[in-house]
């Protein structure tokens, strides 16, 4: 009761917000309940899903392997789910403390690898699947942990050589950085997409995916290399001082002394930039490839499922939900250490 | 003018005020002492309620603060508070910091607010920096405006939280000239400090705490010549030492 | 270099001044009409995307500086609800937002006749939004609305979804700018008396302001580079005309180009205003 009223009837004001909040939330609550759950259509009938009043999550039943998996083939729908899996244990992985030892990277790359190859094929029996067919969520997750992975050390290039003394390489990575953090993402995948391969020579192209990639990861990098440029100007000026009075070397001392602990702190908005990167992944939509939001849109557009938007994406929000949701509780927790 | 009995408060699990009884009585001075730590600064933090006591009643020119908003609004306005750090409202100016309340809380008028804030400016004698902001102020200045400030809003009470103990020596002085004048026309006041010359010559009560507890209370003659308990003995021995 | 002649792409902007010979959605401010040149097209397209990002920004300040401030409330539903808001909206990426929007609107919203009316003259259906303009009211014609001023599914889809979104992030820097205000000053305050909303308003919140600001204009700058999605729903913006543009022309490169140099031009203004701002306005 002491707590009722101390959080909900403080004074007049607060009384009256707080009742009116609860009477629209209950009411609120029913309707929803009501609309997703107790008249809601679960298995997989476009007609029964029209003739209801409640959601139509039929939608989900009948085409969540599309929606998972993309284009690829039907039967080795077990590959990309262990691959998504494992990656998934890969992140898990590289978030506890104790394992940030320099054996991680070798962690990483026998992860990927493995993935690599569950993903291909074309050994251990497994056919090959080429990469136009892969889609949905393990394509999500590619290209942010591949943006993330190809992204950090570029990004710790640029940082340094924003700090320079050489005043050409200082002025190339300020310019890469504010030119890239000045512009939408979109126009750095139009970029990509659709100005490559005109620079190559004819004949030679390059897959749209590496394209989309390519261009995560230099969006990445640009954003990256200010988290970490943050890392290095928190340092105290002390250590800096110290690693040049033990006459260390430029590479020296910053691989050992000085990097360490600007990524350390630099954690927090590591993640955060992480969690973003999966959010920009959905925009690989606009140039055609098949991330997880393209396959529900695309799962809508069958006549029979056409007008159950709401439904798709509110699954398809949960999906980014659980993932985004855990990073940055995970990056949240390190700000009370 | 102010009760306490039985008052008791928790920090979590800390017991940082225990079984607490105190009375000051209108026109009092009390000072409050001891060592960091014996809750003398939440003990006056409780009068105003910036800090809230778990059991016991506080009552406050016969107010008895409890949950009620109601209660604490009327007593804030009868009671002045002047902090350790000052807390003048940086981006306001002088006459801004001291008008504000006045105008706002007790909704007198902008004309007379400033005709109060310039009586007070000049009793703690800067008047002429009255269009200033808080940061162009030394620190002895700044104390002697928050005092103003507090003035302003008319109070029968005065609470002093330790307000010397973030000046520079040499100001010092400056600030307690102000509220001896002050003590000497009658104003009820509770002053936490460690300025025993102060508790000296203005004191009716110097009130010693440690571990939560009122350990020794007495008028200054008596407490400073012949205290009773070994606490405070030794606490004036640290104390008046040096 | 001979793939570029080959395609004739890097040719330069002569293009521009052809005929664009296709029509434009709706326009904010210019007259267009597919006779009208590429030129002509592209800044429409600016004006459109200059539109939504100012409101968009206007509603995502007052949104979000609400909801901020809902979040430092000692009431436990306030500050429970605008919460979990926060925490919703900025896990999920905006474009599922957009599309989730558009979708209620052309979904959820009841087609013309039966239009939704909340007040007279103003009609919501899954066509638009329909307010009465000084000069006409808006009259059930056929199957559309006729007359009146017409706020089209698309655009309101994308401003509500960059508004809401938005709004989100600027709650959470409204909230750090307030507990940066030093504990004090909040004591002070009360130990004069003053109340909650009125220390707030007259002591705390100038003070966060200083805080609040330079994040705050990277929101603002961050709410126009994601107008550009609206080339995903089908609004008009200057990315999606550009789009077109370069669908049509194979002028790829100077499309982009042109693309990058409008919002480089954007960034540069605000972070050239914020640090005027920085500087003249400092802590004095």
């Amino acid at each position: 009761m002491k707590w009722l009223r101390e959080n909900l009837f403080a004074g007049w004001v607060s009384g009256v917000f707080s009742a009116i909040l609860i009477v629209i939330l209950v009411k609120a609550l029913f309707a929803f309940v009501d609309w997703a759950f107790l008249e809601a259509i679960w298995r997989p009938d476009a007609n029964a899903c029209r003739a209801a009043k409640g959601a139509c999550w039929g939608l989900i039943t009948e085409k969540h392997r599309f929606i998972l998996f993309g284009t690829y083939p039907y039967e080795q729908h077990w590959r990309p789910a262990a691959a998504s899996v494992l990656l998934v244990a890969l992140w898990t992985f590289s978030a506890i403390r104790a394992f940030w030892k320099w054996w991680l990277a070798l962690v990483w790359f026998s992860g990927l690898s493995l993935i690599g190859m569950l993903m291909w094929g074309g050994v251990f029996g497994m056919p090959y699947v080429e990469n136009e067919r892969w889609g949905g969520l393990i394509l999500t997750l590619l290209l942010s942990t591949f943006g993330v992975a190809f992204a950090f050390p570029l990004s710790i290039l640029l940082a340094l050589g924003r700090r320079s003394d050489m005043p050409v390489i200082r002025a190339l990575c300020v310019g890469y950085i504010e030119l890239i953090r000045g512009v939408p993402l979109i126009s750095v995948l139009f970029m990509a997409s659709v100005m490559l391969p005109l620079f190559l020579p004819s004949g030679v192209t390059i897959d749209k995916m590496v394209r989309a990639q390519l261009a995560i990861v230099m969006f990445a990098a640009a954003y990256l290399a200010e988290v970490v440029r943050g890392g290095l100007q928190s340092i105290p000026r002390g250590q800096y001082d110290a690693a040049h009075a033990l006459a260390l070397p430029y590479w020296r001392r910053t691989w050992l002394i000085i990097l360490p602990q600007a990524l350390r702190v630099s954690v927090p908005p590591l993640v955060n930039t992480l969690i973003a990167l999966l959010k920009d992944t959905s925009l690989v939509l606009i140039i055609g490839l098949f991330d997880l939001l393209s396959t529900v849109k695309i799962s809508l557009t069958e006549p029979a499922w056409n007008g159950f938007g709401i439904e798709a994406y509110v699954f398809a929000s949960l999906v980014y939900f659980v993932f985004c949701f855990s990073m940055s509780r995970y990056s949240r927790s390190f700000e009370h250490k | 003018m102010i009760e306490m009995t039985g008052v008791n408060k928790y920090f979590g699990a800390f017991h940082v005020l225990k079984d607490v009884n105190l009375a000051v009585g209108r026109g009092e001075k009390v000072v409050v002492c001891g060592p960091s730590g014996s809750g003398k600064s939440t003990l006056i933090r409780l009068v105003n309620r910036l800090e809230t006591h778990q059991s016991g009643r506080v009552v406050v020119d016969g107010v008895e603060l409890t949950e009620d908003p109601r209660t604490v609004d009327r007593v804030r306005r009868e009671v002045g508070m002047v902090f350790q750090s000052f807390n003048l409202f940086p981006h306001l100016t002088v006459l801004e910091n001291l008008t504000l309340a006045p105008i706002w809380v007790q909704r007198v008028p902008r004309k007379e607010a400033a005709e109060t804030a310039m009586h007070f400016l000049n009793r703690v004698r800067i008047p002429e920096q009255a269009d200033k902001y808080p940061s162009q102020l030394s620190g002895g200045q700044q104390q002697r405006v928050a005092i103003a400030r507090a003035l302003c809003m008319k109070p029968k009470l005065m609470l002093f939280d330790e307000p010397t103990s973030a000046l520079d020596p040499e100001m010092i002085k400056e600030v307690l000239d102000v509220m001896v004048e002050l003590a000497r026309e009658g104003m009820t006041m509770m002053v936490v400090t460690h300025e025993m010359g102060f508790a000296r010559t203005v004191a009716d009560r110097v009130v010693f705490m440690d571990g939560g507890r009122i350990v020794e209370a007495a008028p200054p003659a008596d407490f400073f010549s012949a205290p009773k308990t070994d606490r405070a003995k030794l606490f004036l021995s640290q104390v008046l030492g040096h | 270099m001979a793939n570029l002649e080959e395609r004739r792409i890097a040719s330069g902007f002569g293009f521009l001044q052809r005929e664009a010979g296709f029509e434009i959605g709706e326009s904010a401010f210019l007259r267009y009409g597919a006779a009208d040149s590429y030129l002509r097209a592209l800044f429409v397209g600016l004006t459109n995307t200059l539109l939504v990002a100012a409101i968009g920004v206007v509603l995502a300040t007052i949104l979000g500086t609400f909801i901020g401030l809902c979040r430092l409330s000692k009431n436990f539903l306030l500050r429970t609800l605008s919460g979990t808001y926060i925490e919703f909206i900025r896990n999920v990426p905006l474009l599922v937002q957009l599309f989730f929007w558009y979708a209620v609107i052309t979904e959820g919203l009841p087609g013309a006749r039966e239009a939704l009316s909340p007040l007279p003259g103003v009609f919501l259906s899954n066509r638009g939004i329909f307010f009465p303009s000084f000069s006409s009211v808006p009259e059930l014609q056929g199957f559309n609305f006729a007359g009146g001023f017409a706020i089209s599914p698309e655009f309101a889809a994308l401003l509500v979804g960059l508004a809401t979104y938005t709004a989100a992030f600027i709650a959470e820097i409204v909230r750090a700018g307030i507990l940066a205000v030093d504990r004090g000053q909040g004591e002070a305050a009360h130990a004069l008396g003053l109340t909650r909303a009125q220390a707030t308003r007259l002591v705390i919140l100038p003070q966060a302001l200083r805080v609040i600001v330079p994040p705050m204009t990277s929101q603002y700058l961050n709410l126009t580079k994601n107008s550009s999605l609206a080339v995903a729903i089908g609004y008009p913006d200057l990315v999606s005309i550009a789009n077109t543009t370069m669908n049509q022309t194979g002028q790829a490169i100077e499309g982009i180009a042109v693309i990058m140099a409008v919002y480089l031009t954007i960034s540069l203004s605000i972070s050239a205003f914020m640090n005027w701002y920085n500087a003249h306005v400092a802590f004095k």
